[in-house]
């Protein structure tokens, strides 16, 4: 109970941090350009939309920063983050949730899928340890982990999209073509989905295995497996069950916490895919200088990146009673 | 930008480290470097792009920015990267491109390094609420997503150029160090030594800076290298993206034109291969030295009990 309140605690001190940042780094840098920036919606927006915009960026407002600093707060967590300038007149609350479900769908899968396979192939190799597999991996995994993300995609589109022909360039399905929930859309958004979703896969598996396989080299020394083995256990039930599961917290935790760089990459992979996600559209807003949308495109991948922590907090949970034992 | 998880999450609690006199770092980085072929060979690029960044003009005698070729033209022996679409050598502009990319990862490594050490040692050493506010401090910046971060800080300071690139690496690098350092140093609190050195009567600053950095050498220089690898990638990341001065000679500029003109598809796919391959490379030789580091500041290659730590 006591872990689960301070987590929450966590998110919450974070969240807010996320917030406060959001709110001072216009304000601190010289010359605040956000005020350029209001300037361009001049005579687009009146009233309470206009209003909540001023209060977020500190232009043309009267009150003091302590009262601006919380209505800023306050209009955040009532949904108001007024209008985007880049898709005027939509509001960048319906932009953001329009872009939100891709971006879950391509990078939280192949995020997951990408930590889960390494994680076993980390098992593999630690439990072969010096084999040929564990000789080969590990080097091939560094290497291709110091690649830029956008760098993995701009080779991926140039071999298998320009080359080969075999699969789409970018974007997220065929232009011209309205959404809907028929198996042929269906089939299209994979397809597209196919060489963005490789590229994460490829670049950020390599992480994982060799932070479980050094994980798993050093519970495999601890005494409770030497005793698992004199017992005669199968080694499949110790690999798994004793070691893999001991091994495996040390790199959940690791999992919350790069959660956040695995994201940043993904933001890269989405602008040169053109892929309609979160990470596009805040490159949109960078280079349109919509700072409505880039402040809440901000917030909310932070936002997704704590619950995720989250999730990963409740797992632990699951695999570690001493979590459960400590209050 | 999977940064973090090259090394591991485990640390040498338990361990007794040895007693080293300080300034002694080059040795360990010498005695580490030999004992590893990965190491080596990340050496051995290293010094390549380092002699690139040095003497680029006696490499590539030909101007990086000037528009006086044929544009888009093949490889050839006058010109071994062919040239942009608007005419200017590629192999000159890879090569002028190593010393900002190298300068900007040796300058924000250091110095996210340098935070690293300040906040995560001290967090360690005085303990009680300074340790939970520090700590606190560092979770809060691991799990804010830095690259979003650092494009938006980027998106206000237009035009900041070189110099604000490093300092938004440095603000969103450090915090995975500062929260292994403190771990380190945690671990050392109780060592004999210390408490040897505390009755002793030295001062707090001093036995920080001659008893615990001095044998935590091995894991600053790792420390280093990711912090290096972290800025190679993420610069050229904003740079991709154009954002800085897009006009600098840079690797991550390169990409930015390439990507504009589309140097794919019109058939000059070396302008976006050579400075990609560039950053893997620089990327590459950090991630294998500090590769080789773990390995000896790491005990899960060389078997040692030790408690997995809580919060």
């Amino acid at each position: 109970m006591q872990y689960i309140l301070k987590r929450l605690g966590f998110f919450v001190v974070t969240l807010w941090a996320a917030m406060t940042i959001n709110f001072f780094l216009p304000r601190l840098m010289p010359g605040n350009p956000a005020i350029a920036m209001m300037a361009r919606f001049h005579g687009r927006l009146s009233g309470a939309a206009l209003h909540s915009m001023e209060v977020a960026f500190g232009v043309n407002t009267h009150s003091g920063l302590v009262p601006q600093y919380f209505s800023y707060l306050g209009n955040s967590f009532t949904g108001h983050f007024g209008k985007s300038l880049t898709f005027f007149p939509t509001t960048v609350a319906s932009v953001v949730f329009g872009a939100l479900p891709w971006t879950l769908g391509l990078v939280g899968v192949t995020t997951v899928f990408a930590f889960i396979v390494g994680t076993l192939i980390g098992i593999f190799a630690a439990w072969h340890r010096g084999g040929r597999f564990d000789s080969v991996l590990p080097p091939v995994f560094i290497i291709l982990s110091a690649f830029p993300y956008f760098f993995v995609g701009l080779i991926g589109i140039l071999v298998f999209a320009i080359k080969l022909n075999w699969l789409p360039q970018g974007f997220g399905y065929v232009n011209g073509v309205s959404p809907s929930l028929s198996w042929s859309f269906i089939g299209d958004v994979l397809s597209h989905a196919v060489l963005p979703g490789a590229t994460i896969i490829v670049t950020s598996i390599g992480g994982w295995i060799l932070t479980m396989r050094n994980n798993m080299i050093s519970t495999l020394s601890e005494d409770y497996i030497r005793m698992a083995r004199a017992k005669g256990l199968s080694p499949w039930r110790i690999m798994l069950d004793y070691a893999g599961r001991n091994a495996i917290l040390p790199n959940l935790t690791g999992f919350g916490m790069s959660l956040g760089f695995v994201v940043s990459g993904a933001i890269l992979v989405e602008y040169v895919f053109s892929y309609p996600g979160v990470g596009y559209m805040l490159l949109q807003a960078v280079l349109n200088e919509d700072y409505p949308l880039m402040q809440t495109l901000f917030l909310l991948i932070t936002v997704a990146v704590l619950v995720a922590v989250l999730i990963v907090d409740a797992v632990t949970l699951v695999l570690d009673p001493r979590t459960r034992g400590v209050s | 930008m999977s940064v973090p998880a090259l090394s591991t999450t485990t640390l040498p609690l338990d361990r007794e480290p040895a007693r080293r006199s300080g300034g002694r770092a080059l040795f360990t980085f010498v005695r580490t470097v030999r004992s590893s072929r990965k190491a080596v060979f990340g050496l051995a690029v290293l010094m390549i792009l380092v002699v690139l960044a040095l003497f680029p003009g006696q490499i590539a005698p030909d101007s990086p920015s000037a528009e006086i070729f044929g544009p888009g033209l093949g490889p050839s022996a006058a010109h071994w990267f062919g040239t942009t679409s608007y005419g200017q050598d590629i192999f000159s502009q890879f090569v002028w491109g190593t010393r900002v990319s190298l300068i900007i990862a040796v300058i924000a490594g250091i110095l996210a390094t340098v935070l690293s050490v300040v906040i995560g040692v001290s967090a360690a050493y005085l303990g009680g609420i300074a340790d939970g506010v520090l700590s606190l401090f560092t979770d809060v910046f691991l799990v804010i997503p830095a690259f979003p971060l650092v494009v938006v800080i980027a998106a206000y300071s237009k035009n900041g150029g070189t110099a604000i690139i490093i300092a938004v690496l440095v603000a969103t690098g450090w915090s995975y160090g500062a929260r292994q350092l403190r771990a380190q140093a945690l671990s050392l609190r109780n060592r004999d030594f210390l408490v040897a050195a505390q009755l002793r009567g030295e001062r707090r600053l001093k036995i920080i800076v001659s008893e615990i950095l001095p044998t935590m050498t091995s894991l600053i220089v790792a420390n280093f290298l990711g912090a290096a690898v972290y800025s190679v990638l993420a610069a050229a990341g904003l740079q991709f993206i154009g954002i800085g001065n897009v006009n600098t000679e840079s690797w991550g500029t390169m990409l930015y034109w390439a990507q504009n003109n589309e140097a794919l598809v019109s058939g000059i796919p070396l302008w976006a291969i050579a400075p990609g391959l560039g950053i893997a490379l620089l990327g590459g030789a950090f991630a294998l030295l500090n590769y080789a580091f773990d390995e000896i500041s790491n005990p899960a290659l060389s078997p040692a009990r030790r408690k997995v730590r809580r919060r």
